[in-house]
Parts: structure tokens; sequence; C-alpha cells
């Protein structure tokens, strides 16, 4: 009888055929995996103590010499060590902003598609309130008034945009009820639960991949701007968009602060955004 | 058509109504205000005068009612920071920031729609891809960023325009400049998608095979199709203006709405900041009405029901 309930092939949807990538795709590719593993070991392999001040060395210009390649800022403080740890901090805060941005939104959609009635117009409801204000504003006021503290922070950027994951899944999962794999996993008894984990979620998959390479970027991007305005990441913990703020002071003088963490938060959005393209193509997955 | 925009009419304003009200809860509930406007060795009656003086002292459900019932009476308070009319304080910041986002939104428009439509028309050519190339860099490059190396290139290296300030037309070439190249990506790559989708449909293709000359096929019976999508998406980006000038406008020390707003937040003025978060949402709010009504006028199908 199991083998009349299991749905097409569990990982049809995502399965790769080999054909070559471009160039530029795998450039991307290359890219997010330097960043991904200066993130991971950025503790081990930064060459100083990201907080570690050198007065006598201050304003040191990048190439100029090889103990601090990228130069030094205002308090004598080596730039390679300081983006490295940035870049973990941004893409941590991104990772988890990201995960929990799905999960909110992957739920709620998933409710209002089983419950229907007032769960739904209570969810969808929430979800057009939530497109009515700008998110940075609320963002900021809350950071303002309840004081930034890393978890919020988290969990805010994290609540970004999860009403598209709700819109996209609900969509997603009306429809694939009516298809004939769920009608007939749920005529031999299947539990719910397990329809939507086991047979719905591995069909509908592609297209939420492709919400997160778009909701990714967004996350850096929002993250790199709260803590710019000086109301995310506070110091002496560092991020992207600290570095930039920082460097912002000395543009006239020291353009390599703020230059090197924006090529950083560019490059690696770029990276995301065209692999997000890349895939969306190859998964054939229309956004609703 | 009057009932569909009534009934749209009625929704903006619970929506309305159910922001001020959440906003309201969620900033009182987030911290005592008068610790956070005074410094922190000031005295127990100090802070107690602060809370009687500004009626922070009496319930939340209380002070929720006092505070809409002067709301709709066009009083939102005074400053904590300088005491001045909060009404004063906000709606001398308006006009600066609609200067900038309203030439930023029609910019925008002109650059980015004809480029994306060129991009459709002639796809997959060496110029689409020059134009998508710039689009996906549009769209990966954070606003303030951005800013900041037109900053860098226009008043530190060229030193041709200033890099802060509002007192000449010229302080506002790099703000619009920053906001219209920003959302002019976000334009053309929807432009070209819409577009692309509309030449696939049936009707195209019969018009192609009546012997219709391209051009008109374009402008004639792609081009009309394609502006309902269209309509969503620019109020996508009207309301990405408001959002952005949070970020742009402190960065050009521009004396808007959107750095009051970051201001007002830094020194925890709370009837500044509720004021403004009512001013935006009541902007948002306008927008996705204008969308709607604007969607129904050009769409017959909607105006039927």
């Amino acid at each position: 009888m199991t083998a009349t309930t299991s749905s097409r092939p569990a990982r049809g949807t995502l399965s790769v055929q080999s054909v070559r990538m471009p160039g530029s795709i795998a450039l991307c590719c290359a890219w997010i995996a330097i960043v991904v593993t200066i993130g991971i070991t950025a503790r081990w392999c930064a060459p100083y103590d990201y907080t570690h001040q050198d007065p006598l060395a201050r304003f040191a210009r990048p190439l100029a010499s090889l103990t601090h390649l990228l130069g030094t800022d205002y308090l004598g403080r080596d730039v390679v060590s300081n983006l490295m740890i940035a870049t973990q901090t941004t893409l941590m805060i991104a990772l988890i902003g990201s995960i929990v941005c799905a999960f909110i939104g992957t739920s709620l959609g998933l409710l209002s598609a089983h419950f229907g009635g007032w769960i739904d117009n209570a969810a969808m409801g929430f979800a057009d309130a939530m497109a009515a204000v700008p998110f940075i504003i609320v963002s900021l006021s809350v950071l303002a008034f309840f004081g930034s503290s890393p978890l919020l922070f988290v969990f805010l950027v994290g609540f970004a945009s999860w009403e598209r994951y709700a819109r996209l899944t609900r969509g997603l999962v009306i429809s694939a009820k009516e298809e004939g794999y769920a009608e007939a996993a749920r005529i031999v008894g299947v539990p719910p639960m397990r329809i939507y984990l086991r047979h719905m979620l591995p069909n509908i998959a592609g297209p939420l991949i492709v919400q997160f390479t778009v909701n990714f970027p967004e996350i850096i991007l929002l993250e790199s701007g709260l803590s710019f305005l000086g109301l995310g990441i506070q110091p002496p913990e560092t991020s992207l968009g600290l570095m930039v703020a920082d460097g912002r002071s000395y543009l006239a003088i020291a353009w390599w602060l703020a230059a090197f963490p924006g090529a950083v938060i560019v490059l690696t959005t770029l990276s995301i955004s065209l692999l997000g393209d890349y895939l969306r193509d190859r998964l054939d997955a229309r956004l609703l | 058509m009057t009932a569909f925009i009534l009934a749209r009419l009625i929704r903006a304003l619970a929506v309305l109504l159910f922001t001020v009200t959440l906003v309201f809860v969620v900033l009182r509930l987030s911290g005592d205000p008068a610790q956070q406007m005074l410094s922190d060795n000031a005295g127990p009656e100090a802070l107690a005068a602060f809370n009687a003086k500004w009626g922070l002292d009496r319930s939340i459900p209380e002070q929720y009612l006092y505070y809409v019932a002067n709301v709709l009476h066009g009083d939102f308070g005074v400053s904590f920071a300088d005491g001045r009319d909060v009404f004063t304080v906000v709606s001398e910041r308006i006009p600066k920031t609609l200067v900038v986002t309203i030439s930023a939104f029609i910019l925008s428009i002109v650059i980015g729609v004809p480029a994306g439509i060129i991009a459709a028309v002639r796809r997959e050519s060496a110029l689409d891809k020059g134009v998508m190339a710039a689009a996906v860099l549009g769209y990966s490059v954070p606003n303030f960023l951005l800013g900041l190396v037109f900053i860098f290139v226009f008043a530190v290296w060229l030193r041709v325009l200033p890099s802060s300030g509002s007192s000449t037309w010229n302080h506002a070439i790099l703000p619009v400049a920053t906001f219209a190249l920003f959302n002019a990506a976000a334009v053309a790559r929807f432009m070209r998608s819409t577009l692309i989708d509309v030449l696939a449909q049936p009707y195209i293709a019969a018009a192609r095979a009546d012997g219709i000359p391209h051009l008109e096929i374009v402008l004639r019976h792609a081009l009309p199709n394609a502006a309902i999508p269209m309509v969503t998406t620019l109020g996508f980006v009207a309301g990405g203006l408001l959002g952005g000038s949070a970020l742009i406008e402190p960065v050009f020390s521009w004396p808007g709405l959107g750095s009051g707003f970051v201001n007002a937040t830094n020194t925890g003025d709370l009837p500044v900041v509720q004021a403004m978060i009512v001013l935006f949402t009541a902007f948002m709010v306008a927008i996705n009405l204008i969308v709607d009504v604007l969607y129904a006028v050009l769409n017959p199908k909607i105006r039927k029901h």
C-alpha cells in the first residue's frame, strides 16, 4: 500500500541535469565559497585581533605594507582583520534571519492554506498590514526603544519579509492540494502533516529556494543599513554596515575604510542574486 | 466604481487605525521614555515629574484614548526634545522629502521604463544584457553606499557638487540621483519581465500574423496590457522611496522626514517618532489606495465587479 501513496520522485523538481553552468555563475559560486570560508574561519585566520589598536600606524594606506595589507583605520586597527570578523557577523545575521523568516513565513502560509477560513483571513490580513509600513521604519523604532541587542536584531531582520514566504507557500500549497498525488495520499489516509512535509514540501521546494536567494541579500542590505544608522550591531562588535558607517567620516582622507566593506557587501549580494536568477531559470520556478 | 472606491477607502482607514494602535502599544511597552530622555543619574522625583508632565503615569488604555482623541483634532503632542508642537516639527520636513522623492520617482520611470522596454523587445541582445547587468547591480548595491560613492566622486574627488545640506538646488542633485538610479534598476527589471510575458500572449501572435508592424504591436497592443502590472510595481517603488528616505537622507544630511525620523529614534523622542510612523503609514496607505483605484480604471475586468 505504501507504494501507491508515495508521490512523484521525491526530489523531482530539484534534480539537476548535467548541463555546464555559465562562467559568471561559477564566479558567483566561487565568491560565495570564499566569503563563507572567511565567515567560518575568521576568528582563527584574522592576522590581528580586530580590536587591536596601533596608534603609530593610523591611516596606513592599503597595499603600502605587508603588515596591514588593506591598510588601517583611524585607531590603527587592521582593516583585513576587521573585514573578516565583520563578514562573519553579517553572514551569521543574514543566515539566521533568513532561516527565521523562511520558517515563520512557510509555517503561516501552510496554516493559512490548510485551515482556510478566519485563520487564513487573519494571517493574510497581518501580511497586508506588514506591507503597509516600510519595514525599515518599524525596525528603527523597535530597535531604538527596546534597545539594540543581537538577539532582538536577528529576529527583527528575520521578520522583515516573512509575508512573501507566506503568500508564496499558501499559493503553492493550495494548488498542490489539487494535484493527484496529494489527493491520492489523502484518500489512503496519510496524516496531513506527513502529506505536507514528506510529499508536498519537496515538490514546492523550488520556488521557496529561489525566494530564499531573493531574501538573503535583502537581509544583508537591511542589516548593513540598520548598522549604518547606528541601530544594528553595536561596537565593539563589528559588521559590514558598521564599518561603512565608520569609514563615512573619513571619506576625504581614507577612502579604503568604507570602500572595502562596501565592496564585500556588493559582491556578496550580487553573487547571491545572480545565482538565484540562474536557479530560477533552471528550476523553472516562477515567484507568485 | 464609487462603491469600489468607498470600500477601498474604508479598508485604508482600517489599516491606518490598526497601525496607529499597534505602534502605540508597542512603543509604550518598549521601555521608559523618561529614562531615555533624561540623563542616567536623574533622580526618581525628576522621572516622576517628567511622567506626570506628559501624562505617562496614566494607564496605557487611558493614554491611548487620550492620544487618539488628540490626533483626531490634529494634535500630535509636543516634542520631548525641544517642547515644540509635533505637528509643526514634522510638517516642516514634509516638503523636503517630497521634493526629493517625487523627482526621483519621475526620474526612475523616465530611465527605467524605456530601458526595460528596449531590453524586452531586443531580448538576448547585448543591449538587453547590458540593461539587465546594470539592473542587477543597482539591486545589489545598498542605497546608502551608492550615496557615499556619489559623495566621494562628485564632492570629494571632482569637487563639483555639495555633499550635504539643502540650501541650494545643487544640494538636491546627489540625493535625487541616488534614489533614482536605485529605483530605475527595479523599474527596468519589472518592465522587462512584464513586457516579455505580454509579448508571449496569443493575441500578440495573432496581431503579428495579421501583419501589423512590430513597433505598432509593442506600442498599441503590448504596452497598455503591460501597464496594469506595472502600476502595482510602481506603487511598491513609491513605498520603497519612503522607507529609503530613512537611509539616504542621513547620508546627505538632507533635512527631510527620513533624517528627522532617525534623529527622533536616536534621542528617544516618542511623540515625534509616533507621529512620523502615522504619517509614513498614511502615505503608504494613500499610495496603495491610488494603486487600487488606478488598477480598476485601467483594467475593465475588475471595474465590472
